[in-house]
């Protein structure tokens, strides 16, 4: 209990720095949302696998701003925005390569300025409200980035917010990045949530995706990084209107504590919503994910695809609920969770939920856990292949299936390669 | 080619094979024929190094070598072959991956240089011309959702791509209409040599009259019973397989 006691005394003081830097109403609330929850244990239904209170019991220091100059490899061709150490770092990102009608500040000075509309779409109470480590990213919310795309603004390439961490020592962070999409806007975007260094971080960012009237966003998310006893929780809030398409795929490997949660609301007719990932573990990883999608309205349609594949000792965790509110007719959604377990230490928990409030709906959901087939695997031998390379076949193949929607070649080869590398680790020991 | 002496075999504490004796030269075409249960598919798993299959007595050697302590892929890098009674569905693993990756798992395990992207496309493409694969099979995933004909044509494709020294067809007729039988016995024929060895396991006297075996042996309780030309194989499907069963009741 002093432990317990000792970590919402840290988180208060933390609190206490952040209240004055913008947003002052918001953050009040938000504070006083998570104040009454607390560090949610494994009591709350809906953090059952991850037991945050035991996790967090010790709040790393808030990260100070740090502008040291850094040279920052790239992985694929994007346009980057970079938050670093908790900091939005322009001097590190592509915006003079933006192109016209992109519109791009920091967070804390939007916050600072007290812009109402950006006030309004961070403060909207209608996705996430209930979840106490959302509320706390609200609270202490540091900086991030803010990005505007005005209708008919045409972008060539994906951009990518990446959200890192550099410090040597242990550290918080509590980011957020908005992303406000004009009507019929279409975008690539890439999350990249990593560590540049293996200092022990605590990390808590969100995206918060607005998309008007048949905006498109493709989204890949890669969490990687972490260190033993490392927490990252990431939270991806999307709002969808009319005719609003959001296509993502998120690729969870590293080590430490990884949480993902999705809160999505389609809030307008015909609005599609696809969220898939693929966790790789190894080593003592615990990845959790954990979804809601919630269809307001009529003529709507989601797709859930996530694979575990998870060796060693590491933990996997799904969570998906679908809402289908009553009047949210003719809603069409499809929820599977496949995961593969390969040693006998691994451990996946699964668990589908649908609550469904409209009476003309198709919605079902599917989840197994099994390990790898011995038919195909003697299949694969007989035409030459040795059993790891087998074995690495399948598991391939296995990630594969929630990759399948992706449609950006190059992102897709990224991704591939991610697992490959995996693999190839898997092989070689 | 291959020689199995006195095979004997168990499953789970039961023996399957109790004995078997048979000798296929290179260049023949053996086919194996008899009741359902007798231990035909049990054989062709043993030669090409299932798990789960203990042998108790009795030797396996290609080419004068014992193969039974081999790992399945270092049997197929020696040119075992089984074409399968059911090929098995791999979702998510694009058959021309799959292709490629068994192709050049051979190759590096026999010490040859790996076959490059194009090349192999050509020999992919070229093979499946003359075996009726379309275009979208080889871009789909693995057996998935094929048809039986369309996953035994695979098979057969499989087969000339890896071009391997004995080839085992495991009742590669089942569940084929008369048209893609023909497309595949055409496949087998082509592939005919005198370096190489078939063993054709079937239940009907139909598959030979496509592929023209030089030898027949007749399979029954774990052994072959009996052996002989291709006029075995017209008496057989005379006659059944009656007396072959009542031995064993006797």
């Amino acid at each position: 209990m002093i432990k317990l006691a000792e970590a919402e005394s840290t988180l208060s003081s933390f609190y206490e720095e952040m209240r004055d830097q913008g947003a002052p109403r918001l953050r009040a609330a938000a504070w006083a949302a998570f104040s009454e929850f607390g560090l949610p244990s494994r009591r709350v239904e809906s953090w059952h696998y991850t037991d945050l209170k035991i996790a967090l019991s010790r709040p790393a220091p808030l990260a100070a701003a740090s502008h040291a100059a850094l040279s920052l490899p790239r992985a694929h061709d994007s346009l980057r925005l970079v938050t670093l150490d908790g900091v939005f770092r322009p001097d590190l990102s592509d915006i003079a390569r933006l192109p016209d009608g992109v519109a791009i500040r920091s967070l804390r000075d939007a916050l600072a300025q007290g812009e109402p509309h950006v006030l309004t779409a961070l403060a909207s109470a209608d996705i996430g409200a209930q979840d106490p480590v959302l509320a706390l990213n609200a609270a202490l919310m540091q900086d991030g980035v803010v990005v505007e795309i005005a209708s008919g603004t045409r972008i060539g390439r994906a951009i990518e917010l990446a959200t890192l961490s550099s410090a040597e020592a242990a550290q918080s962070t509590y980011t957020r990045a908005l992303v406000m999409l004009g009507a019929g806007v279409q975008v690539n975007l890439v999350e990249t949530l990593g560590a540049l260094s293996a200092a022990f971080a605590q990390d808590n960012s969100a995206l918060v995706l607005r998309l008007a009237k048949n905006a498109r966003v493709d989204l890949v998310t890669h969490l990687s990084g972490g260190v033993e006893h490392s927490i990252r929780v990431a939270s991806l809030l999307a709002h969808l209107d009319a005719g609003a398409t959001i296509n993502s795929f998120a690729l969870i490997e590293g080590e430490g504590l990884h949480r993902r949660q999705i809160f999505a609301r389609l809030d307008g007719e015909m609005a599609s919503a696809r969220f898939n990932g693929a966790t790789l573990g190894r080593g003592r990883l615990h990845a959790d994910t954990t979804l809601v999608v919630d269809h307001a309205k009529p003529n709507g349609a989601s797709r859930e695809c996530f694979r575990h594949i998870l060796d060693d000792q590491s933990v996997g965790a799904f969570q998906g609920k679908v809402i289908v509110r009553p009047g949210a007719q003719k809603t069409d959604g499809a929820m599977q969770s496949k995961a593969l377990l390969l040693s006998e230490q691994a451990t996946m928990n699964n668990k589908p939920e649908l609550e469904i409030f409209a009476d003309d709906v198709q919605c079902g959901h599917g989840a197994t856990c099994g390990r790898l087939d011995e038919d195909q695997l003697f299949y694969l031998s007989a035409r030459g292949l040795p059993r790891r390379e087998a074995e690495a076949l399948l598991i391939e193949g296995f990630a594969n299936e929630a990759m399948e929607a992706l449609e950006d070649e190059q992102l897709r080869a990224y991704l591939s390669d991610r697992v490959s590398v995996w693999l190839s680790r898997r092989i070689s020991r | 080619m291959l020689e199995i002496k006195d095979l004997h075999v168990s499953v789970g504490g039961r023996e399957i094979l109790k004995g078997l004796t048979l000798s296929v030269k290179a260049g023949e075409v053996a086919a194996i024929m008899g009741p359902n249960g007798t231990g035909k598919s049990t054989l062709s798993y043993v030669i090409s190094g299932r798990e789960g299959y203990d042998v108790t007595q009795g030797e396996v050697r290609l080419n004068g070598e014992n193969i039974l302590d081999l790992e399945p892929s270092e049997r197929a890098a020696k040119g075992v072959f089984l074409a399968f009674q059911y090929p098995v569905e791999i979702p998510g693993v694009a058959t021309m991956t799959f292709l490629k990756a068994a192709l050049n798992a051979q190759r590096r395990a026999r010490g040859e240089a790996e076959l490059q992207t194009p090349d192999l496309m050509k020999r992919v493409k070229d093979a499946a011309a003359s075996l009726d694969v379309s275009q979208d099979m080889l871009r789909r995933p693995l057996n998935a959702g094929f048809s039986g004909g369309e996953k035994k044509r695979m098979e057969i494709l499989q087969m000339a791509l890896l071009q391997p020294r004995l080839a085992i067809l495991d009742e590669t007729d089942s569940g084929l209409d008369i048209d893609a039988l023909r497309v595949v016995a055409d496949g087998v024929n082509a592939l005919r040599a005198p370096d190489r060895a078939f063993v054709v396991i079937t239940h009907y006297q139909r598959l030979l009259e496509y592929i023209r075996p030089d030898s027949v042996h007749v399979m029954a309780q774990g052994r072959i019973m009996r052996s002989g030309g291709p006029e075995l194989a017209l008496e057989l499907e005379a006659r059944g397989y009656q007396e072959y069963i009542a031995q064993e009741a006797a």
